[in-house]
Formats: C-alpha cells, sequence, structure tokens
C-alpha cells in the first residue's frame, strides 16, 4: 500500500528512513517515526477490526493508550521463531519498524468480509447482561456450546499458545521525586524538581517521545519559541542534569502503598536489529519520596448513532495525525463538538488542505475566541447542531445533523457528505493513578469530571489531569508541582465544554445503536436497559452490561457511562460515584510481571552438598519444603515399591546410608542456654550431661506439638538442636520471639547452622563397621558410645560431630562433617561400606522404617491440633517443671479429655492393601450420610520388613479401642482394618530403643 | 508494597518482615495459677481496633530483631515504630493522620 494521504512535508516522521510491516499479510509502508496507526492512515485504511459482540467494523478511535477499537495480535519477531506474538495491541501505540507481522482480531474469514457480523443483526440477543440471560441454562449446553461459541464470536484476541521465547529484566530504584508523564506539566515539574542537583529525580512517559499533547501541536509557543522547540531545550536540560533519569516507552501502571510505583519499560520491540538476548520490557519498581502526576485527560466521544463507524474519531486524535505523523485521516472533515479544544482540530486540518466544517452542540452564545477563529478562517460553523447518526459502514460517509430547537426538539436535517469525523465530548483528566494511590476523588461540576481531592500518600496532581487544560496554566502548574516558583510564558488554548451524554434525536431509541464503550460493544440503550431492570450502582452497572472493562478499562467511556446513569435516575454524579480505578493502567505481559523469575529460576531448587552424588546414582527426587531430596534410589527395572522394599530391607540386614543434611540445626549458646531449652521444650534439661542426647519435643503456647527432634548438649553451655526439615526456620523465628521479647534477660545466641553442617546417617546393623575404620580420636564401642550421646572428633580426618541416634530403630549413626566435605566423606563411607552391602535409601523408605517402629513425623501425625498425649508422648512432658511454653494450655478442659483422637496403628484385613493417607474412619459404613468421622489415616506403608501393609491414624480415644474394627474410606468405598499399637516391628539384635 | 521504618536499620520493604499480631501483651508470669478463662483471654483474645494499633514486626531477612510498630489499620501508615520493651508512644491524632 502506498501513502497517498501522507503529507509532503511536515511531522515527526522521517521521511529519509522508510520501512515496512506485514499487515494482514500485505505490505505496509511508512517512515521511521510512525505507527500502525498512523501509517494505516496514510496509506487511507481506516478499517483496523472487528468488534467485540456485534463484530462491527472499526476503525482508529484515538492517537493514545486509551484506543479501544483498533487492536491487532503482534509478532514482534516472526523471523527469530515462534513465541513472540501477543494479542491486543493497540494501533496507535506500535512503533512501526521493519519486520513487524500485524493482523487485525476477531474475525474470520477476513477483516473485509466477516461472518459474525451477523451478530449485529441478532444483537437482541447480545443486550445487557447477555452473559447471565442467555447461557443460564441449559446447564451442560455450557461447556460444548456456549463457552466455544463466546470465545469465538466474541472476544478480543488470541492468547499466545507456546512459551514466551524473550527475555525480560526487572529493576529496583529510589528517588526524591517521581514525574509521571512528560507532556507540558510534567516537563515543567521536572525541570523544577532537578533544579536542585542533590534530589534524584525519574522522570517517565508512556509514549516514545517525550511532549505529551505538544507532540500534536504545530501553533502554541512555550518560553517564546514554538511548543516542541521547548520540549527540545527541557530534554536536553534534563539530559545535563546528572540527577535526572528520563525513561520515555515507560508506563506507570500501578501505585501502591508508601509511594512504591511500579512501571513497565519497552526496551527493544522498537528496534528492528535488536541483539538477540536483549531484554523486550523492564518492570521497574519505584520506591519515591515524592510523585508528581502529570498524566493528561482523555477525550470523550460523542453518542450518537452509528458513533463507531471508522472515519470517526476522536478530535484531538485528528489533530495528532494531521500534525504529528502528516497523514490526513480523509479529505472531508466534519468536527462534530461540544468542546472548545476541537476547533484547534478544524482549523489545523483545514490548514493542512482538509475541507472542514464545524458542528457544535453549543450554542454560540457558549462558545468563546475559538468560534471567531474558526469563521475567520472561513470554516463553516452550525452552533446549536445536534449529530443524528452517520452513514456508511465501513467507512463514514455522512452524518445527519439538525438544529435542535428552543424547545429541544428536533428541526429539520441536513446530510453533511464527509470520510472523516472529529468528534469531542470534552475531557476527563486521567485520575486513575491518583485514585490507586486511594486519594479522594471530588467532583467539580464546572469541568463536569472527578478530579483528585485528598492526598493519601505524598503525590500531587500536576495540568491536565487535575483540569487544568489551558496551555499556560498547564506549564504554571507543572512547575509548582515540581517545586519551582517561576515558569515559562505559554500560549493560551481553546478551553471549556458543554457535557452531553447522548445526543438528541427523533430516531426510536430501542433501534438506534449509538456506542458508550466501543471497546465492550455497549450502547445507551443496554446502559438506560440495566438501569430499568434494578442495576443502579455503577459498580453493578459495569458488571452487568461489562462497560469501562478489557484492555482499556473505559477510559473514553466512563464519564458517558456515568452521566447516562445519573441522568436516568436523576440523581447528581457524585451521587452515582464512580467505579473504582485499578492496576494495571494500561495492559502489561505477563512476561514484565514475572521477569526472569521462570523455568530454573521461578523457585530456586535448595541441593544438599550431596544432590550431586544422587543425580549420579540415579536417585529419583522429591520437593521437601525448600528443598530437594532423594526419594529413592531404583536399580534397573525396580519402580518405586521394589526400591523402597529392597532399600528398606537392607537397612535392617545390613546397613544404608542416607542423607539428612536437609535436617534443620539451630546452635543455642550462652550462658543461660540450658534455662532457655528448658522454657521452650517440654522435657527437662538442666540435668542432661555434656555429649549427651535428648529427643525434644517443642509446643507451641496453646499446648499442641509445633516441632521435634533430637538436640546434644555439647557443652555447658552449648545445646546443638535438631529441627524437622520443613521447620527450621519457624523455629528458630519462635526461639528468637520468645528471647527477644519475653525472656531479653536470658544470655543465648541462636545461630541456624542447617547449611554448615553436611548430616550423613548410617543405620543398621553394620554401621559401626562401615563407620570405624574412618574415625579418629572417638571410641565406637556401645560401652563408650551409647545411644543418645554425641562426641566430637574426626571422619576421614574431616572434623565431626558424630551422633549415635536412630530414626529406624536400628543402630545408628548421624555423621555431621562441614557442608564442605559432605560429599567427599559419604563417597569414602559408601565405597568402604561396599564390603558390608551399604545401601543408598531415599525419603521414602526413612518414612517406611520409621513407621515400622512408631516414631511419628510432625507435620504427618500432626496437624496443629495434637497434643502430646495425644501422640502417646506424655513421658516426654515434665511434670516437674513449673512453666514451659505451652505447659498451661495442656490443663485446660479439652486438652485432657479422654475422647480426643490418638495415635494408633491400622492393620488392614487385607495385608496387601495399603490404605490412602488422609482416608477417613468410619464405625459403621452403612450408617447414613452425612456419617460419623471417628478418625483419620496418617502414615500408611507398604512393609516389606512387617511382610505387609501398615498405617497409623488417628482414632477419637483410639487406645482403649485397640482390636477393634473400623472402616476406613478407600476411592471404591470401604475397607476394614483393625487398631493396633502403632509399632508393628521389633528390632533384632542391638537395638537403638530410643 | 509498605515501607516499614525497623529502628536499627531505617526503612526497608514489607517482604523483609513478618507481622507477629497485636503488641503489648506480655507474657504471664506465673500461667500455671490462672483460671482458664484467664488463661484463654490471653491466648486468643487480641482487640480489632479501626485505626492505630501496636503490632510486633520481625525483621526476618534484615538484622533478626523484633521490634514494635503503631500502624493505622486504614490508611496502612506507619506512623511510630519502636524497640521491644519501650511503651507505646503517644501519638496526636494529627500526626496519626500524616
Ligand atoms: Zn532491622
Amino acid at each position: 500500500m502506498s501513502q497517498p494521504f501522507r503529507l509532503a512535508s511536515g511531522g515527526r516522521i522521517d521521511r529519509t528512513r522508510p520501512l515496512s510491516v506485514t499487515f494482514n499479510g500485505k505490505r505496509l509502508e511508512g517512515f521511521a517515526g510512525d505507527t500502525i496507526a498512523s501509517m494505516l492512515i496514510a496509506s487511507g485504511q481506516h478499517l483496523a477490526g472487528r468488534s467485540f459482540k456485534y463484530h462491527r467494523p472499526r476503525g482508529i478511535l484515538s492517537h493514545g493508550s486509551d484506543e479501544p477499537s483498533a487492536l491487532l495480535s503482534v509478532d514482534w519477531r516472526a523471523d527469530r521463531g515462534p513465541g513472540r506474538r501477543d494479542p491486543n495491541n493497540r494501533a496507535s501505540v506500535v512503533e512501526a519498524r521493519d519486520g513487524l507481522v500485524v493482523d487485525t482480531q476477531n474475525h474470520w474469514p477476513s477483516l473485509e468480509t466477516d461472518i459474525g457480523a451477523v451478530n449485529d443483526l441478532l444483537s437482541p440477543v447480545f443486550v445487557a447482561g447477555f452473559y447471565y440471560k442467555t447461557f443460564m441454562w441449559p446447564r451442560k449446553f455450557w461447556d460444548k456450546v456456549y463457552e466455544p461459541v463466546i470465545r469465538r464470536a466474541a472476544g478480543l484476541g488470541e492468547a499466545p499458545k507456546v512459551p514466551d521465547a524473550d527475555r525480560y529484566s526487572n529493576r529496583h530504584a529510589h528517588c526524591d521525586v517521581l514525574v509521571v508523564g512528560a507532556g507540558p506539566a510534567g516537563l515543567a515539574a521536572a525541570l523544577a524538581a532537578s533544579a536542585d542537583g542533590t534530589r534524584r529525580v525519574i522522570l517517565a512517559d508512556e509514549g516514545c517521545e517525550p511532549g505529551g499533547a505538544l507532540l500534536n501541536d504545530v501553533t502554541s509557543s512555550v518560553g517564546g519559541t514554538p511548543a516542541m522547540e521547548w520540549v527540545a531545550e527541557s530534554l536536553a536540560t534534563l539530559d545535563a542534569r546528572e540527577n535526572v533519569v528520563v525513561l520515555p516507552r515507560t508506563t506507570v501502571f500501578g501505585y501502591y502503598n508508601h509511594n512504591h510505583v511500579c512501571m513497565v519499560e519497552r526496551v527493544s520491540d522498537h528496534i528492528a536489529d535488536a541483539p538477540e538476548g536483549m531484554a523486550r520490557e523492564r518492570l521497574w519498581q519505584v520506591r519515591a519520596g515524592e510523585v508528581v502526576l502529570a498524566t493528561g485527560s482523555h477525550e470523550r466521544p460523542l453518542v450518537f448513532e452509528n458513533n463507531d463507524r471508522p472515519g470517526i474519531m476522536l478530535a484531538e486524535s485528528v489533530r495528532s495525525f494531521v500534525n504529528r505523523w502528516a497523514a490526513l485521516p480523509g479529505n472531508d472533515l466534519v468536527v462534530a463538538t461540544s468542546s472548545a479544544s476541537a476547533y484547534r482540530t478544524a482549523l489545523d486540518a483545514k490548514a493542512a488542505g482538509m475541507k472542514v466544517s464545524i458542528v457544535d452542540i453549543r450554542l454560540e452564545t457558549d462558545c468563546g475566541p475559538e468560534f471567531a477563529a474558526a469563521r475567520e478562517a472561513g470554516i463553516e460553523v452550525r452552533t446549536g447542531h445536534t449529530v443524528i447518526r452517520a452513514l456508511g459502514k465501513k467507512r463514514v460517509s455522512g452524518l445527519v445533523v439538525a438544529k435542535i430547537g428552543s424547545g429541544g426538539g428536533i428541526g429539520e436535517k441536513t446530510t453533511l457528505t464527509c470520510d472523516c469525523v472529529a468528534m469531542s465530548g470534552g475531557w476527563t483528566p486521567s485520575v486513575h493513578l491518583f485514585s490507586q494511590s486511594r486519594g479522594k476523588l471530588a467532583f467539580d461540576p464546572e469541568l463536569d469530571a472527578f478530579l483528585p481531592g485528598t492526598s493519601v500518600q505524598a503525590e500531587r496532581s500536576a495540568g491536565a489531569c487535575r483540569g487544568v487544560y489551558d496551555l499556560a496554566a498547564v506549564v504554571a502548574d507543572g512547575a509548582k508541582a515540581g517545586g519551582g516558583s517561576a515558569a515559562p510564558e505559554a500560549t493560551a488554548s481553546f478551553t471549556g465544554f458543554q457535557p452531553v451524554r447522548v445526543l438528541p434525536t427523533d430516531a426510536d431509541a430501542s433501534r438506534v445503536k449509538a456506542f458508550v464503550d466501543f471497546q465492550n460493544d455497549v450502547t445507551a440503550k443496554d446502559i438506560k436497559l440495566a438501569v430499568r431492570e434494578g442495576f443502579e450502582s455503577i459498580e453493578h452497572v459495569k458488571r452487568y452490561t461489562t462497560t469501562g472493562m478489557a484492555t482499556d478499562q473505559g477510559k473514553t467511556s466512563n464519564m458517558n457511562a456515568l452521566g447516562l446513569v445519573a441522568g436516568i435516575l436523576d440523581r447528581p454524579l457524585p451521587a452515582v460515584g464512580t467505579t473504582t480505578f485499578r492496576p494495571p493502567y494500561t495492559p502489561v505481559t505477563f512476561g514484565a510481571l514475572i521477569g526472569p523469575a521462570r523455568d530454573e529460576l521461578f523457585d530456586p531448587v535448595r541441593k544438599t552438598p550431596i544432590d550431586g552424588w544422587a543425580a549420579k546414582n540415579g536417585a529419583v527426587f522429591e520437593p521437601v519444603a525448600l528443598w530437594r531430596r532423594a526419594r529413592y534410589f531404583p536399580k534397573a527395572g525396580e519402580d518405586m515399591a521394589a526400591a523402597v522394599a529392597r532399600e528398606t530391607r537392607a537397612v535392617r540386614t545390613n546397613v544404608g546410608i542416607f542423607d539428612a543434611s536437609t535436617l534443620g540445626k539451630i546452635e543455642v549458646v550462652g550462658p543461660d542456654a540450658a534455662e532457655f531449652m528448658n522454657r521452650i521444650y517440654t522435657n527437662a534439661w538442666l540435668k542432661l550431661k555434656t555429649g549427651g542426647c535428648r529427643y525434644g519435643l517443642m509446643l507451641r503456647e496453646d499446648g499442641f506439638v509445633y516441632d521435634d527432634g533430637v538436640v546434644a548438649r555439647l557443652a555447658e553451655d552449648r545445646f546443638h538442636v535438631t529441627t524437622t526439615t520443613g521447620g527450621a526456620p519457624r523455629v528458630l523465628r519462635h526461639m528468637e520471639d520468645y528471647l527477644q521479647t519475653e525472656w531479653p534477660d536470658l544470655d543465648v545466641f541462636l545461630t541456624s547452622i542447617t547449611e554448615q553442617w553436611a548430616v550423613i546417617a548410617l543405620q543398621g546393623p553394620k554401621a559401626r563397621q562401615v563407620l570405624e575404620p574412618f574415625v579418629s580420636e572417638i571410641d565406637l564401642s556401645e560401652a563408650a558410645f551409647p545411644h543418645m550421646t554425641v562426641k566430637t572428633g574426626y571422619v576421614c580426618g574431616v572434623p565431626c560431630r558424630l551422633f549415635r541416634v536412630s530414626f529406624t530403630g536400628e543402630l545408628g549413626f548421624e555423621v555431621n562433617v562441614p557442608a564442605d566435605y559432605g560429599e567427599a566423606v559419604w563417597k569414602t563411607l559408601y565405597e568402604e561400606g561396599q564390603k558390608h552391602g551399604i545401601t543408598p535409601y531415599g525419603t521414602e523408605a526413612m518414612h517406611v522404617l520409621r513407621a515400622e517402629v512408631g516414631y511419628i513425623v510432625v507435620g504427618q501425625e500432626t496437624d496443629g491440633t495434637v497434643t502430646p498425649d495425644d501422640l502417646g508422648l506424655s513421658g516426654l512432658v515434665s511434670k516437674v517443671k513449673p512453666d514451659f511454653v505451652g505447659k498451661r494450655s495442656l490443663a485446660r478442659p479439652d486438652m485432657v479429655a479422654a475422647d480426643r483422637r490418638q495415635l494408633v496403628g491400622l492393620l488392614t484385613r487385607n495385608p496387601g492393601e495399603v490404605l490412602d493417607e488422609g482416608a477417613q474412619v468410619v464405625d459403621d459404613p452403612s450408617q447414613p450420610i452425612p456419617m460419623k468421622m471417628v478418625g483419620h489415616v496418617t502414615s500408611s506403608y507398604a512393609s516389606s520388613n512387617c511382610g505387609r501393609s501398615i498405617a497409623m491414624a488417628m482414632i477419637d480415644g483410639g487406645r482403649e479401642r485397640i482390636g477393634e474394627t473400623v472402616f476406613v474410606t478407600t476411592p471404591a468405598g470401604f475397607t476394614e482394618a483393625t487398631i493396633s499399637n502403632a509399632v508393628f516391628y521389633e528390632v533384632k539384635g542391638e537395638t537403638a530403643d530410643a | 508494597m509498605l515501607l516499614i521504618d525497623c529502628p536499627y536499620c531505617g526503612k526497608r520493604p514489607e517482604v523483609e518482615f513478618h507481622c507477629g499480631g497485636e503488641a503489648h501483651i506480655a507474657r504471664p508470669e506465673s500461667p500455671i495459677e490462672m483460671a482458664d478463662a484467664d488463661w484463654g483471654s490471653f491466648l486468643y483474645y487480641r482487640t480489632n481496633p479501626k485505626g492505630l494499633h501496636a503490632e510486633r514486626w520481625l525483621h526476618g531477612h534484615g538484622c533478626g530483631r523484633w521490634f514494635n510498630a503503631l500502624r493505622d489499620t486504614v490508611s496502612d501508615a506507619f506512623v511510630a515504630t519502636y524497640e521491644m520493651g519501650k511503651p507505646r508512644p503517644e501519638v496526636s491524632p494529627a500526626t496519626a493522620k500524616a
């Protein structure tokens, strides 16, 4: 396509740098500085999409990020393979460059011929609330019929189907002043704020080029020079200041607590030959001392029949295409307006060579100096006129207008032939970010707008976003917001407008499609229907009609919708209120939000020092808290059951080696360490001798089991505490809490040493034989080194804390060596162990082995409602200590009730059947539903050593019920089991007897 | 994200902290002598004010220390932070608003 509507000169495009993109499979030409929208307009094409519900042809409404209609699917780097396409890009903000492949959306088979347009004729089906009315029933139709049909017929773009191939980065920044928006107010604010070189200033603007509305302006001046020269000078000044960062292409999309502001910078989409691996977008998280919001305003469309025809645009957007992009949106322009600002469009369009006339809803007496200016330029102005309807289908071909009589009646109609309409219903300040900051809005009836009222955070608004529209006033307002006192002089603007919700017409309102929300296909009729059906709250109207939703979040439509509702209800507008503004301001890619946190960086894996050995030796891993742990080590042809059976047998017959490095470890040190332990744990610690170990049980203050683990006393003032793998951080926090806030008088220090020590467990009758050759300065004999003691010395020449402990019931040692030596010591022991039949085992075998001998796992047998006595561990609770954390709660009546759930064993009638963990237990499976649940299964395994399945369960009054029969839920129904003691295996030979 | 002024480290983002509930509730000296109802109140009953609330905060991903804070539960403004053991500061309504 050539560029018949491109002007020979002017505009902010570089005619020496031509480029082309692929648009719906065809070549579309333009220049550096173009957007897809300006290229389409220069080529004479307005049809740029099909609408959401009715598939009506839609054109380009706006020149900015508020564009509701011209939405494109863009493949940003088709030449680099899949995964670089995303939907719903607004044609007005996609910067053109060679290589882009763009397609319009929501049509089939083509943009020109769209079968879905039949919906326009079926529109009674798609009235307000159609989601709720049409697709309610029959319910089973939803999945197969309604949803697929809606998805295809009514929708926005198509979501990408392959993973995003691009890279995204993120950055944190701090500044004294963050200025949002680089229009006249924002530039003036940034200049003033950065004059003091010690203040760090960030100026962020969503456009590719700073300047805001001045980019559209070829007639105004600031500081005695043309406006854009002032912009260039201002940018040069800011650039020269080392305390300023100017970020174009950076959209501030979220304003959160305590001036935490999030923005996304489009880093490389506009660069044709961006190096491979360069980030596509960057998420900025800024903590600002102060924020200056200079976010401008949005123009309101006029609501009249067929106001959505391609070629009908916002007035300021017409001006923008003419002046900034030197692209005429047509030859014959009608400016339909209730706002003075649109006269500037008329004047500039005429100067650029378009045929122009003006239809003004206002009476001549309500107009300002703009009226005379238009007359002087020879433009025909019809004041006191309304627009009845637009003509044409895929492109506007005319406008039917009529004089409004003194009584409000419609006078004689005239048809104005045109191929472009510039409409303006006035302006809506962009208060999105102010409102996100939780500032309170205040309605200004003079300006017919919600303005920033009371601030909650350290921010100020300046310029059009607080209803200041005159350029001279905007510049002064910006300078003041930036802390400056003086501001450059500037040209006055045409300001003022007469709010109008729906243009007066004599057409049958029930047959007219006059769009309020272009993106969601919501008409004035829909909103009237919603109110008539009783939806009076604006939040309800929004959800019922969908007005103000989707990618544009109603930037152009909100005030018209609000005004309409207020008008129908005959209430003042502030009484109707406004919907809540929520982040993001414009759509943000998931890629930008996620940044580098994907794939292997999504949730970094915590590995033990022995992980590498386990991986090399075929371990199957499982996640445990943040760790990855070896679950089992299958040999060729083994499934998990077979591997676990072999591993558990090996521990009871020979010896197993197990990586226990993930155990939480805390060192409790200080003169009062024993006293501290005494208060935190249920057991008594003062009399534990140096070199002794004890199984410790820890409660919360409410008396429920919180954690457990073996504790060794290394010295009079030093304890080596172990915790559950998942419990380590919270146990340390729990200890610190009491130490710092309740007992600051205790002289104790707590240190996490989990990562400092690798822990290698040797378990089984031959454990001592494996270890013996490598130990120095430790006597391993039973007499010298009994069960539940600890010694320090050397293993393989490495300093070691050696524990004689067991979590299997067998003879056991836990070798603690500095983490860096963990793998080397493991390998040495493993190699030596070959002659003793050593077998590496994983967490699954560890669980089976401990269950066989009835050891609990906190978090498996316990769930935060279990007392020591429930577990049969009341022997670990000191009766002598006057106090410890949780003691008082254990005496509460409910905590000593006889029918509490207690830990027991369950043996299935069929020894091969393994119960489901979490399965419910009932006494009588034939009782009516809902049944009385008397307990649940907490652990369940196939035990090779027991020759049958074993299970642990919490059962109401369970210890009194041993030998009784109960029924346990299964996926198929119920199965029978007998309540037993929770110890299933008797260890032969040298036992641990913990 | 809130910005919290640790009395030991200065202002740090909320993700470094952990809230520990209402402040100034001392663990009783002799729990064993307390009636069930009194112990129950100590364990489970907390105020839930609209406005200023004294809370315990832990700078877990920082200095590791517990401190107290006065936070406005309506605006999320942190009006004061202070060391454990210090009394709740007197805050005038005017300061509380800022
Ligand atoms: Zn700190």
